[in-house]
């Protein structure tokens, strides 16, 4: 009789969570869009969107109109099963990111204790990683089956970038894992909490490394070789149309949030607000605060995201491996080296 | 070797320091520069609302003028014709016979004026070239349309409102002239 022994309110919580942390998520991705666009246009000395509502509020709004509305094309030679999975692929594998992040600390609603995750994971940051590398399926498979040959050599581009970028990206965590000694962000964020630094603090390098091979894996410029308009012509985007497009240009913005979510996590101590006491306000009240504190401290590297992009040029592609290859991983290694020796000499 | 200007700069080969294999402070010196233009003036003139001034010597669409009495001023002389580099006027001469005389002007009158607003390159020269002051052109361009054949402009497109009859779209007409 185990399933009657299910707990309904807890399966219905988490429903609910889903639904809110993926809508949400969704509905930021749709402004981030918008965000991008209007920080472009800032930073080239132009007023952005405008027309659409009040300064231009309606804009994603009418580019998401357009793309469902718009003719869905699915080529000839292309393998048509394949070219239907690659975005929805792209797009599950960079929504799957979300159920390990600790978007507050609890809250307590109709007399039940709501922890602010969906899923406190004690491997969250190997979930992450897991399903991050599965992202880059969506457009390896993308580009494969639209059969033609820019989408092609994009997929292959997406392919090398990420594993060279992965492992620089995993081996600037293990530094992090090393000072932490928890994979679950959750612990992560409260140790943060307790510890009084942030751990970016202990781990500038580690950060750093993080944060380019984060870039790196967004598909974000300087590293968006994958879709490099003047070369590729878009890359693996190009036999797509309609929503399909969308589902990729979505599946990238959310990435973005996804990455970001995880930098504050782990290097920014997630919902923490600094010198403020959570106990001199309302339990619900300080878990609201943190979420909130997390949402501008994603909103923050968003922005350094664009305004990175909207910065350098793209780098060349054996510029792209050197860097990762011959720079990131052997920085990465030191970085874990002299961690573990700062933890062996305070022993 | 001798310079042959006092411009020549010497090309700097030295190889990058450590610092600037870096690039990492070069990308954020690059950052600052893109930051401080978030905080500058924005040249974009929002075009419905806001419209930019024309020159004054700007030269737009053709008006065929009227005197004061609201007569036509064009003899249908033609030498705007002649003048017209592009070829783009033609024009058929009538007579005027009486009882017209406060429609037009003279004894001569055009009876068909055609400007095609494809081959005409607003250079003025009719503008010119009229001795009557019938013809000058405006500070308005051209608006686009959807066949070739209505980008012929006929007298009745071209022709000025009537000062006494229709007081207001004169003033309006003159007033884009000015």
């Amino acid at each position: 009789m185990t399933i009657l022994a299910l707990d309904w309110g807890f399966i219905i919580e988490k429903l609910i969570m889903i639904a809110i942390v993926v809508f949400a998520s969704l509905g930021i991705a749709l402004y981030t869009t918008f965000g991008e666009r209007k920080v472009a246009a800032i930073l080239q000395d132009r007023p952005g969107p405008s027309r659409a509502g009040p300064f231009g509020l309606l804009q994603p709004l009418a580019d998401g109109l357009k793309l469902i509305m718009k003719e869905e094309i699915i080529p000839n030679a292309a393998s048509k099963w394949l070219f239907i999975l690659g975005p929805g692929l792209a797009m599950t594998a960079s929504l799957m990111t979300c159920a390990v992040i600790p978007w507050g600390s609890a809250v307590d609603v109709f007399g039940r204790h709501v922890e602010l995750q969906i899923a406190d994971v004690n491997i969250g940051i190997l979930y992450v990683f897991a399903v991050v590398s599965m992202g880059v399926y969506g457009i390896m498979i993308g580009g494969w089956a639209s059969n033609n040959k820019f989408s092609l050599m994009s997929a292959l581009r997406a392919a090398s970038q990420a594993i060279s970028y992965e492992l620089a990206m995993g081996l600037a965590l293990i530094a992090l894992l090393m000072t932490t000694g928890s994979l679950s962000l959750k612990t992560i964020v409260e140790q943060q909490i307790q510890g009084h630094w942030w751990n970016i603090v202990y781990q500038p390098l580690g950060f750093l490394i993080f944060f380019i091979t984060a870039m790196a894996e967004c598909n974000r410029t300087p590293f968006d070789l994958p879709e490099a308009e003047n070369e590729l012509n878009f890359g693996y985007h190009q036999e797509y149309s309609s929503m399909k497009l969308g589902f990729y240009l979505f599946a990238e913005y959310i990435n973005m949030i996804m990455s970001s979510a995880i930098m504050a996590t782990m290097y920014f101590g997630g919902y923490d607000l600094p010198f403020f006491n959570e106990a001199s306000v309302a339990p619900n009240i300080a878990a609201l605060i943190g979420v909130g504190t997390l949402l501008i401290k994603i909103v923050m590297f968003i922005f350094l995201f664009m305004w990175i992009r909207w910065t350098i040029p793209r780098f060349r592609y054996d510029q792209l491996m050197g860097l990762g290859w011959k720079t990131l991983i052997p920085l990465a290694l030191f970085n874990m080296l002299l961690t573990g020796a700062v933890i062996l000499a305070k022993l | 070797m001798q310079a042959l200007t006092n411009r020549v700069q010497a090309v700097n080969r030295k190889p990058m320091t450590f610092l600037e294999r870096l690039y990492l402070i070069n990308i954020i010196k690059g950052m600052m520069i893109t930051f401080s233009h978030m905080f500058k003036k924005q040249p974009t003139i929002r075009y419905p609302e806001e419209k930019r001034e024309f020159s004054p010597v700007f030269r737009g669409l053709h008006v065929l003028n009227r005197d004061e009495e609201g007569r036509e001023r064009c003899t249908a002389c033609g030498l705007c014709a002649v003048a017209c580099p592009a070829e783009a006027i033609t024009m058929e001469a009538a007579e005027r016979v009486e009882g017209e005389e406060n429609l037009y002007r003279e004894e001569k009158y055009a009876a068909k004026y055609e400007i095609n607003m494809l081959r005409c390159i607003f250079c003025g020269l009719c503008e010119d070239a009229c001795p009557k002051d019938a013809i000058y052109l405006s500070e308005t361009f051209a608006p686009a349309n959807y066949t070739r054949k209505g980008f012929v402009y006929a007298k009745s497109d071209l022709l000025i409102p009537n000062p006494k009859t229709e007081a207001n779209a004169y003033a309006e007409a003159k007033g884009v002239q000015a």
